[in-house]
């Protein structure tokens, strides 16, 4: 755990920042999946996929809503899904990781469902009740959503030589990215010693064994690769979230006047 | 309506028809429903299969231009609502395709007669979606000529399809009802919005009325899919009941339906209006439609990128199958 800061963070900037944190990460993730509409391998997954992207949204727009009333300025959860840069973005980097094929669409899904079941578990318990209801609601979800997306790691990673081998290929891409989330910061330590949500790095032992669980039914190997790209707490992203937020704010920043 | 132009097979008049013929067709008359292990005309199972097919198709590929707008909602309760929609319209697939596998043909044999070209989808699919009013359009006019000939559906004789039906009408009235609030708050929004909800009422209307297909008056196959309750309406007449309900719901946005000709007629009590352009219709049923080959393509590249996962997630059914076996 990093070392607490010197000077306090006010109390409302760190739950506000922490409500970011886990909002952006369930909006940019539900819409990274919504880009898969009308295109994915079965029916019953554009269903399917369809369903995780509403879910995240859904819950992106409760913990977005309850930031900006936190924040007191007026803002409400559109304004800040809608009329922020990349740089106040909050986001994991897992999260904004571009579909590229269905492997690391699913491989980027089961990391990240690992983490937010955990993540949200912890939340559930805040010291904060309009955050605890928020994490309960999000947690039924959640638990489907990984019960889907581990089949499926296992369905494919254990399925023809082609799809193992292009869940394997998806691992590595996206392994780097997997320790971001439990390397917290002096908001995430404020936030911890709050009891408002969960201290990050107590978050790893359950993901570890869940990972390597799935993984090793899913008969993929864990790469050796180290899990160091890390940006998203402090609004550093990689090229592509300015493209999707380009794409997803295109009407709110062409007509700022209109209301939809 | 997501069915056109369906060719029915196998008609005939009442002394030509065998003696199984005659009692299937007086079990229609009297209003039964027909299920899918009861005896029926080899005609009837092949046009069912071709109009639910179509349709089914028709939910699927219209994922596309809707989906287009999916990642530029302009709200998160707009997105929500919109994927919601989508949504739905993949189940609907889903549920007519179950339908039309009780009559003997696989979702998989289905879809490879549309990828190859054999099997048509609604024309309307094939026009695009250009901005965020096209989508309240689409909504409010291809959702609501839809239903015009889906309610009436619900009572078709073929009991798979009919019961789908009824869940499919419950849903679209939801679609149709998203698509008329989106072209409200663009009709009384700036007037960017407001031109833009014109504009796509303009473009949107003939392709609408073009859904109900040409006349068929006349047409036999027409007569033949009526009297197996296949089809309950002429397109003519469902396309009068959606002109006469569709043109206060203009008026109420403040917006002009885009036909010099539309006069209220009281003798008929109905509007007179003009006719789309068929040529068009017959283009866009061709493949020359402004979206087919980017709809085709989507569809396709869906399709064959796929093959891998379906693939594997056999490959391992099969194994946790030949494992439990081994137990």
């Amino acid at each position: 755990m990093p070392a607490l800061p010197e000077t306090t963070i006010p109390a409302d900037a760190v739950l506000f920042e922490t409500l970011l944190r886990v909002g952006d990460s369930a909006l940019i993730l539900g819409h990274r999946v919504s880009e898969w509409c009308g295109h994915a391998p079965t029916l019953e997954e554009d269903i399917a996929l369809a369903n995780v992207a509403l879910d995240l949204i859904g819950q992106a727009t409760l913990w977005l809503g309850l930031a900006a009333e936190i924040e007191g300025a007026g803002r409400d959860a559109d304004a800040l899904a809608f009329r922020r840069d990349a740089g106040g973005f909050r986001n994991l980097l897992l999260a904004e990781q571009p579909n590229r094929d269905f492997a690391v669409t699913v491989m980027r899904q089961f990391l990240f469902d690992a983490w937010h079941a955990e993540m949200l578990a912890g939340l559930a318990v805040s010291t904060d009740p309009r955050v605890a209801e928020i994490a309960a609601k999000a947690q039924k979800e959640v638990a489907y959503h990984l019960e889907r997306s581990e089949t499926l790691v296992i369905g494919l990673g254990d399925g023809t030589p082609e799809s193992h081998a292009r869940m394997q290929a998806a691992l590595t891409r996206l392994w780097p990215f997997t320790g971001e989330p439990f390397r917290g910061d002096a908001t995430d330590a404020a936030a911890a010693e709050a009891g408002i949500a969960p201290d990050p790095a107590a978050l790893e032992p359950g993901w570890s064994a869940r990972v390597e669980a799935v993984l090793a039914e899913a008969t993929l190997t864990l790469p050796d690769t180290a899990r160091f790209r890390s940006g998203g707490r402090s609004g550093v992203h990689g090229e592509a979230l300015g493209l999707l937020l380009a794409e997803m704010q295109f009407l709110q920043r062409a007509y700022p006047d209109a209301r939809w | 309506m997501y069915a056109q132009m369906v060719t029915s097979e196998g008609g005939k008049a009442r002394d030509e028809m065998t003696p199984e013929e005659r009692a299937f067709q007086d079990r229609i008359d009297r209003g039964e429903r027909i299920e899918p292990k009861d005896w029926m005309p080899e005609g009837y199972r092949k046009t069912l299969i071709r109009q639910i097919g179509q349709h089914a198709h028709s939910e699927v590929v219209g994922q596309l231009p809707e989906g287009n707008w999916i990642t530029r909602a302009p709200t998160l309760e707009r997105k929500q609502i919109l994927l919601a929609k989508v949504q739905d319209e993949a189940g609907h697939g889903l549920y007519l395709y179950s339908a039309a596998e009780t009559l003997g043909v696989s979702r998989d044999e289905l879809t490879g007669m549309l990828l190859a070209g054999k099997m048509k989808y609604s024309s309307i699919f094939n026009y695009p979606t250009l901005t965020w009013a096209d989508i309240g359009a689409v909504g409010w006019l291809v959702d609501g000529a839809a239903i015009m000939n889906q309610v009436p559906l619900q009572r078709t004789s073929y009991g798979p399809y009919a019961r789908a039906m009824v869940r499919i009408c419950k849903e679209e009235s939801f679609h149709q009802r998203q698509g008329y609030s989106i072209m409200m708050t663009m009709a009384r929004g700036t007037p960017d919005q407001k031109a833009m909800a014109q504009d796509a009422l303009n473009r949107f209307w003939y392709p609408s009325l073009m859904m109900f297909g040409p006349s068929d008056k006349d047409s036999v196959h027409s007569a033949q899919s009526m009297a197996w309750k296949i089809k309950i309406n002429t397109n003519d007449e469902l396309r009068q009941k959606f002109v006469d309900q569709t043109v206060p719901q203009a008026r109420f946005l403040g917006l002009e339906i885009p036909d010099p000709g539309l006069a209220w007629n009281e003798e008929k009590g109905g509007h007179d209006f003009s006719q789309p352009d068929w040529s068009e219709f017959y283009e866009v049923l061709k493949g020359n439609g402004p979206c087919n080959a980017e709809r085709m393509e989507a569809r396709i590249e869906a399709w064959e990128d796929g093959a891998w996962v379906r693939e594997g997630l056999m490959a391992h059914a099969e194994k946790r199958a030949a494992a439990h076996a081994a137990e």
